[in-house]
């Protein structure tokens, strides 16, 4: 019972950190429609500009967040200007091969500058682990939990109550009718993709300090593309849903089902989950579907 | 000037050369690439024989991606099906080359129509996401059976023979991908004179569209899906046999990638685009190691610096061709043509 119980919280924090990275996913396709493949990259380099920060520049770790989370604003917003500004109205192979080639263009870019080897952050959280009954807790991990979970109210409150969600959520159900109301869709992409990558920079520095950072960080970005689709790809609730679903199946996953059917199981599973879930339900637990017409 | 050529009736507009020059012209070029080997050294014989077999791939994927609209993440995975599909037939059961390369095709081709019937339902971005899912569990199912397969370490390949002739020199090899190009060619530039190629490309353009015209769209979703893995399985079989050993890292993601963007930088839709992406994409790191190598005399620390470098470079060639030439380079090539055809006086 215990080790199941371990086995849901590690999933549940991990979940956490899949629903926040998703949550980037989904902003960028509810206004935009398009699927930021380069996710992974933006929380890989989040993550180098903290970690350089806080361990060469000597910044308080509270600092060097802030400002990472500034930088990452703007890396999202000079990449909405200069790549996919040009892109709007393009078909939709150009878009994901256009992120494709962001995310090699970011990898390229963070590997030339940060090299390889993992690097792991100096200890920011305190070390001694919590016990709960049987159940044994890193304090990262909870305070990865609780600030995944300020971030999502956050952003949930902001979609709901602000002027800049309300015509954030104007522009994605409707951009010429949006527009016509007033609304800067171009500004509404710009700042779009600035708290895409802001979300992704907080998914990164926590990543970070959970496992340190290397290059193969960026594969959260796919890895994280099965709970976007699980959730459906326009909806918020969806991400944060799918993302602890994920999370704790992938833990089950590594606990119960590789001692039998083999290592690597973990990391395929989102996959063979997602395949089903485009069988069955294409758009996901909550997504939307489309109708089409000629 | 070309003022003279009317066509009178539809055929003649359908004819694989529309205009007699161009045949004499494909003549030398075909020629000029089989004299190839007497002019060069091994190294870029090397390099011609894998331009060759990333042509082939690419072109297979073009039929699907390019020319029909499915978009597909998971070629390397279809790579990785012709390869061990091979190394399975000629090292484990001893069979000949000659009968394992059409098997290899054949098997990709089922496995690629199997992962072709979700695309009835799902379109874009779904279905991109579908192939990059079977890219994975394919790969992990290839190292989990690793009875068969051989798992971590791989397998190990021949190269094939006729007789008591064996392909085992680079121009022998080279002139053998050569002639499966040229065949692969010539049967997709007929394929989309014929029906089936004309279905793809109304499915292209709207599928519901192509649907009310009366083309079975689950039949020709399926059909574009297998006869893409067919060719993409030849070129997996070609580029194992060529390397001689197969593993599950040489199919990562990341040779997806790059030949999605050999058709990207080739020309979506153009069989010859799809060449000319392929050689473009297969000599990118080349010429990036070339400059690396000139850069190491001012900086010497300069080669540590090579793999980000080349990736970093392969996404900038991809966001440039997007932004400012989405045509790709066979666009740039018709414009050349273009204006020296009319040169001097292009009006």
């Amino acid at each position: 019972m215990g080790f199941l119980l371990q086995m849901i919280i590690t999933g549940v924090v991990v979940g956490s950190i899949y629903a926040l990275v998703a949550l980037g996913f989904v902003l960028i396709y509810r206004a935009s429609g398009a699927l930021n493949l380069a996710n992974g990259e933006f929380v890989l380099i989040g993550s180098y500009i903290c970690l350089t920060l806080v361990a060469v520049y000597q910044i308080p770790f509270i600092f060097a967040f802030l400002l990472t989370l500034v930088f990452n604003v703007l890396l999202g917003m000079i990449v909405e200007r200069v790549v996919l500004r040009p892109l709007i109205n393009a078909p939709t192979i150009s878009v994901i091969m256009a992120t494709i080639g962001l995310s090699s263009l970011l990898a390229g870019f963070a590997h030339m500058i940060w090299g390889y080897q993992t690097q792991s952050y100096p200890p920011v959280f305190p070390s001694t682990p919590i016990r709960m009954g049987e159940i044994i807790i890193s304090p990262v991990y909870l305070w990865s939990f609780i600030i995944v979970i300020i971030m999502l109210i956050l952003f949930g409150l902001l979609f709901k109550y602000s002027k800049l969600g309300l015509a954030m959520r104007a522009v994605a159900d409707d951009q010429m009718a949006a527009s016509s109301v007033g609304i800067s869709v171009k500004n509404v992409y710009l700042i779009t993709w600035g708290f895409a990558s802001l979300v992704a920079a907080v998914g990164g520095v926590l990543l970070g300090n959970i496992n340190g950072v290397d290059a193969t960080m960026a594969t959260i970005g796919l890895t994280v593309l099965p709970v976007v689709i699980l959730g459906g790809l326009d909806s918020i609730l969806g991400a944060i849903v799918a993302g602890f679903l994920v999370g704790i199946i992938q833990n089950l996953t590594a606990g119960y089902l590789e001692p039998i059917l083999g290592g690597g199981l973990k990391e395929v599973i989102p996959f063979i989950i997602v395949t089903l879930i485009l069988m069955i339900k294409p758009h996901g637990l909550f997504g939307k579907g489309g109708i089409e017409r000629v | 000037m070309e003022c003279g050529n009317y066509k009178t009736n539809y055929s003649k507009d359908m004819h694989l050369f529309r205009i007699p020059r161009v045949k004499l012209r494909i003549f030398i070029i075909v020629l000029l690439l089989f004299l190839l080997p007497l002019f060069t050294s091994n190294y870029v014989i090397g390099l011609a024989t894998l331009c060759a077999i990333a042509s082939i791939g690419a072109i297979g994927l073009n039929i699907l991606t390019g020319f029909t609209g499915q978009i597909s993440v998971g070629v390397g995975a279809f790579l990785a099906i012709g390869g061990y599909t091979s190394a399975i037939l000629t090292s484990i059961l001893g069979w000949s080359f000659w009968i394992s390369l059409p098997l290899a095709g054949l098997v990709t081709a089922i496995v690629g129509g199997i992962f072709g019937i979700p695309s009835l339902r799902l379109k874009g971005l779904y279905l991109a996401i579908a192939t990059l899912a079977a890219q994975f569990i394919v790969l992990w199912a290839i190292g989990r059976f690793s009875g068969l397969t051989g798992g971590g370490e791989g397998m190990v390949l021949q190269r094939p023979s006729i007789g008591s002739f064996t392909f085992s020199s680079q121009t022998s090899y080279y002139y053998l991908c050569l002639v499966i190009l040229l065949l692969v060619t010539i049967y997709t530039l007929n394929l989309f004179r014929a029906k089936t190629g004309r279905a793809f490309l109304a499915v292209h353009h709207r599928d519901v569209a192509a649907q009310i015209m009366g083309i079975h769209l689950l039949k020709y979703k399926v059909v574009a899906f297998a006869l893409s893995s067919f060719i993409v399985g030849i070129g997996g079989a070609l580029l194992a046999h060529y390397t001689m050993i197969v593993t599950v890292e040489l199919y990562s993601i990341d040779v997806s990638i790059q030949y999605l963007a050999m058709i990207l930088v080739g020309g979506l839709g153009s069989v010859f685009g799809s060449i000319l992406g392929a050689i473009f994409i297969t000599l990118l790191p080349v010429a990036l190691g070339y400059m690396i190598e000139f850069l190491t005399v001012y900086m010497p620390n300069a080669y540590s610096l090579l793999n980000s470098f080349q990736e970093f470079v392969f996404g900038l060639v991809i966001i440039l061709f997007l932004i400012f030439e989405p045509g790709g380079l066979i666009h740039i090539w018709n414009n050349i043509k273009t204006y020296l055809r009319l040169w001097p006086f292009s009006y």
